[in-house]
């Protein structure tokens, strides 16, 4: 069992925190440079899966129950299209960001932010959940 | 405000919807969702193919971003006419689904069949709306990726192999299709299917170009199960879900037809590429016609009625493609006129097949036997539907094959007209099989005691079953639509 290693267990343990740091720092300077809600998901799911690598998949399903990734996969999608339909209802394009704010440069800001931000949510449980799923404990477990 | 957003709301509306469902987890509130979004696609459907007749191709630009650099979504007659076909299919099938749903599928995974009945329908009709080349491959990996899922949750453990085999294949498929994208994005700089017919004259003699339409052809030629790459269709057919496999025999291969056409005809200027570049008329027409006698005569021997049903879709969809090589207006009218028949007359005779399944449990030609007396109205459900495969006059088949025969005659093909009625002979030969079992023999001694179908599933079934007879004998406005339609594709112009 990896997380008898001692090592193994202080490093993880001290690395997820700046990870998943990273990640919404990812996340939110989308807006300016590289980065954006694909990435931010990516890492953000890695820093699950290296504490389920160490500690066992059953500790990763318990920090991030089957409900909260279903619910991270669905509220991203909605987001994302809320977005578009506040756009529309707003008096806009789908997805055009402009009429979001009185100043079409922030709405672009907040539009894309928002966008961003439920791409990552998504991406980030679809992560979580393919690499639980493909974990074979969880399937002896589905009724949780 | 809104109604100019109807093209996109049409889109997004399961696209919504399919997270909420899985969010509501319980089965009875997902179908009731379900239910009603479909039902609300199919009318924002129905309100703009009525636009798009009464004043021309509708377009919307996404995200405030003029075409051809951003996304445009762009409405016309054939596009309009598929999405009808897809919203209607989708809406009817889902009044009909929940009793085989609840039989067929685990309890809790329910939802998720919902959820994925809704993308899955978020795809297709996308396809038939987008007028951009890279926005209709995102289409068709989201209606691809949610088909594999519903046909993987076929309760015979034999799905999964041919879910696992229809994602190889249709994934061989899509990406043919990004290369020859990404060809024409090469010489041409745009993605924009308009700007795309416009610049294609320019360059239309370079060899990428030609090598863009071969991987254009052949991975759509997957997708649509085009005879010899349809063997991912009669497994995937077989042992889907019986929602499922009603669901998928009347939309995914017809908007993948649908997809054939935009490109050979919208993108490349159809008349050029068919006369011009040798041995693309002559390959569509042969594989066509190959595709109808050797899937016709492989389903005169099938045991199993729901992959007597496949093969027998692999070969209507050589009908089609037969009449999109004739490369004039009367064939690619035949072509589109065929691509709604054959959806509602394979719809029917999958959800028949939905029906019997739920009450005698299996589908194989010797549950048939004795079914005409059990389940009357179910079986005449059936008869109808198989007529029409035939191309009896008085139902759909018939006005779909007379055009195919009009157009092989207009063009001096004797041989061609001859063939197209050699192979309803064929058709004639396994629908036949069935009726006899099910009216001319008694049912075993030991069969299971069957009552007639619900009613949840009678009526869909019949509305299906009645619009291929109505539209078989009423033709006008299918006619107009498809007619117009094809004139429209064959001038090549863009409007």
């Amino acid at each position: 069992m990896l997380s008898r290693k001692s090592v193994l267990r202080v490093v993880s343990k001290l690395l997820i925190p700046p990870i998943l740091l990273f990640a919404l720092y990812v996340q939110f300077h989308g807006d300016f440079g590289p980065g954006g809600g694909f990435q931010a998901g990516v890492i953000f799911a890695s820093a699950f899966i290296l504490y389920s690598l160490i500690f066992g998949a059953h500790a990763a399903r318990l920090a991030a129950p089957s409900w909260l990734t279903r619910w991270m996969l669905s509220c991203g999608v909605l987001l994302y299209a809320g977005v578009g339909v506040a756009t529309m209802l707003m008096g806009g394009d789908f997805l055009d960001y402009s009429v979001l704010a009185s100043n079409p440069l922030l709405g672009q800001h907040i539009g894309i932010s928002l966008i961003e931000f439920g791409v990552g949510t998504t991406v980030a449980g679809a992560m979580i959940t393919i690499f639980l799923i493909f974990d074979g404990s969880i399937l002896n477990r589905r009724d949780e | 405000m809104i109604v100019g957003n109807f093209p996109i709301l049409a889109v997004i509306t399961p696209l919504m919807a399919a997270p909420i469902a899985v969010l509501l987890r319980r089965p009875g509130a997902a179908w009731l969702l379900a239910l009603v979004v479909t039902w609300a696609t199919f009318t924002l459907s129905l309100v703009l193919l009525g636009q798009v007749l009464e004043s021309g191709p509708i377009y919307l630009r996404i995200g405030g971003w003029d075409a051809p650099w951003g996304i445009e979504y762009r409405l016309d007659r054939v596009g309009g006419l598929v999405m009808v076909i897809v919203s209607a299919i989708g809406s009817v099938i889902m009044t009909y689904s929940r009793a085989s749903v609840e039989k067929e599928i685990p309890k809790d995974r329910i939802y998720l069949f919902y959820a994925m009945y809704l993308l899955c329908l978020t795809g297709l009709l996308g396809i038939t709306i987008t007028g951009d080349v890279f926005n209709l491959f995102v289409f068709l990996e989201i209606s691809s990726l949610s088909s594999y899922v519903l046909i993987a949750l076929g309760s015979n453990r034999r799905a999964l192999t041919a879910a696992y085999r229809y994602l190889i294949m249709g994934t061989i498929g899509a990406t043919f299709y990004i290369i020859g994208v990404g060809l024409m994005y090469m010489q041409t700089g745009t993605l924009n299917m308009s700007d795309l017919a416009t610049l294609m004259p320019t360059v239309i003699d370079s060899r990428v170009i030609h090598a863009a339409l071969a991987f254009l052809t052949v991975g759509i030629s997957l997708k649509l199960a085009l005879f010899p790459l349809h063997m991912w269709l009669p497994n995937a057919y077989t042992f889907a879900p019986s929602t499922v496999s009603a669901f998928l025999a009347g939309t995914a291969t017809k908007v993948a037809v649908y997809v054939l056409i935009r490109i050979v005809f919208t993108v490349f200027g159809g008349v050029v590429i068919l006369k011009n570049i040798p041995g693309v008329q002559e390959i569509l027409m042969t594989l066509a016609i190959a595709g109808i006698f050797v899937a016709s005569a492989i389903a005169v021997f099938q045991d199993n009625i729901k992959r007597m049903l496949a093969y027998s879709s692999v070969a209507q969809i050589g009908y089609i493609i037969l009449g999109i090589s004739f490369a004039s207006t009367t064939g690619l009218t035949g072509s589109i006129i065929h691509l709604f028949n054959h959806a509602l007359m394979k719809t029917a005779l999958f959800m028949v097949m939905g029906a019997i399944s739920l009450r005698i449990g299996g589908v194989t030609i010797t549950d048939m036997r004795g079914l005409g007396r059990r389940m009357p109205w179910t079986m005449a459900a059936f008869v109808v539907g198989g007529l029409s495969l035939i191309g009896i006059p008085l139902t759909v088949g018939f006005v779909s094959k007379w055009y195919l025969i009009k157009a092989a005659i207009e063009q001096d093909m004797l041989l061609i007209a001859g063939l197209i009625v050699l192979g309803s002979l064929n058709a004639v030969a396994y629908v036949w099989r069935i009726i006899e079992a099910a009216y001319f023999q008694e049912a075993p001694k030991n069969a299971a005691v069957a009552k007639e179908a619900p009613l949840s599933m009678l009526l869909p079934i019949w509305v299906m079953a009645g619009a291929s007879i109505y539209f078989g004998i009423n033709a006008t406005w299918t006619l107009n639509i498809a007619t117009d339609a094809a004139e429209a594709l064959m001038s090549g112009i863009i409007q």
